[in-house]
């Protein structure tokens, strides 16, 4: 019997299905528990997954390496989605069209607000070199920000942690930051959202308005390309 | 289903050789998204096959940060020698970033379109 469940152990931590599998479920159990809960914000499905999975796997002892070994195929749907957010960007060109010299202005000034106050906070309150390079770049899709991160000498899975975390943070108060801002206009909401908080703030978006979304997705994608192209120019200027 | 998975696909192939070949600082997929907006702008119109496919993979988008998210269990230590500037840094400037961004483009927008209509605050905007 002991001998059965070690070699169903053995099987289960091999192969990539366990990892998949509990990642799916305990993003269901999110949604649920968010849509069970009247949708408050601070139930954010990611957050209650990631909580949920880290505790399964600190309680059997799996490490993340073989939990990700499984967990990648959902980790590699980013790429083709990002492609995908092309969809909702055609869809609402005209509006994109005409709104072309805000989405620039408001893109390059949040981009900059974004990683220069996160830069800042985390050296004013006595942070490490390699943390305040790490938190650069992570307002920007997971992707682009760990290629940033390499680049410019930070710690690339860090800001991977870094990414998520600010997604999380805009799922979930961003609401109340763009109310208390008195921003109403969905293009601006949604166009806030995805500059400073890429993919999960793009999600939040699409949940609520197909106009928010399309310009979330949009400003998730401008804003990758800005820091991709200006965050490496603007490190080797003042760290030479 | 199918034929727009492969295209969405095909898109990211090319925009992860096009940004190795020509050494851009841009990943692919964004590439990839610009190659597939230049192609719906040039067929002039969303197949719905596509239309279908894009709307279900992003309707379930948070989902694919999951993998990610949980990589936070190998940064424990780090994570708790510098909690406090890390946790500033992280709300203030995601939310300093979020309220710059929308207050500027929404300050714009009314300059260049004063004539449309606004929609009201409710409940569960993002």
């Amino acid at each position: 019997m002991s001998a059965d469940l070690h070699q169903i152990w053995v099987y289960l931590s091999a192969s990539p299905l366990a990892g998949l599998t509990l990642t799916l479920l305990a993003y269901q159990v999110g949604l649920w528990l968010f849509e069970r809960l009247g949708r408050r914000p601070l139930l954010n499905p990611v957050l209650i997954a990631v909580i949920l999975l880290a505790a399964v796997l600190t309680a059997s002892g799996v490490d993340y390496r073989t939990y990700f070994d499984g967990a990648q195929f959902v980790h590699f749907l980013l790429g083709p989605a990002t492609v995908a957010l092309a969809v909702p960007l055609y869809n609402q060109f005209q509006e994109v069209r005409r709104s072309a010299v805000a989405l620039v202005v408001a893109l390059l000034a949040g981009s900059a607000a974004s990683a220069l106050s996160a830069v800042a906070l985390v050296w004013a309150f006595g942070g490490s070199k390699a943390t305040i390079l790490s938190m650069a770049p992570k307002s920007v899709t997971s992707p682009i920000a760990m290629g940033v991160s390499e680049q410019i000498g930070g710690l690339p899975s860090l800001t991977a942690v870094f990414v998520i975390i600010t997604g999380i943070i805009a799922g979930t108060f961003g609401t109340w930051v763009l109310n208390l801002v008195r921003v109403t206009d969905w293009r601006a909401r949604g166009f806030g959202m995805g500059v400073a908080a890429h993919g999960i703030g793009t999600a939040r978006a699409l949940q609520v308005n197909e106009v928010a979304g399309a310009f979330a997705g949009l400003g998730m994608g401008l804003n990758g390309l800005a820091t991709a192209l200006l965050l490496p120019t603007l490190y080797r200027l003042i760290w030479g | 289903m199918l034929g727009s998975l492969t295209l969405l696909l095909l898109c990211q192939l090319a925009g992860e050789l096009a940004a190795r070949l020509l050494h851009l600082p841009v990943p692919g997929p964004v590439l990839g998204m610009l190659l597939l907006f230049a192609g719906l702008l040039l067929r002039g119109g969303v197949p719905v096959p596509m239309q279908e496919t894009a709307g279900g993979l992003l309707r379930h988008l948070s989902l694919l940060f999951v993998p990610a998210g949980v990589g936070v269990m190998t940064h424990a230590a780090r994570l708790e020698a510098e909690a406090l500037p890390i946790v500033i840094a992280l709300f203030g400037s995601t939310l300093f970033g979020v309220a710059v961004t929308a207050r500027i483009m929404a300050a714009l927008l009314q300059r260049t379109d004063a004539g449309l209509r606004e929609p009201t605050i409710g409940g569960d905007e993002p």
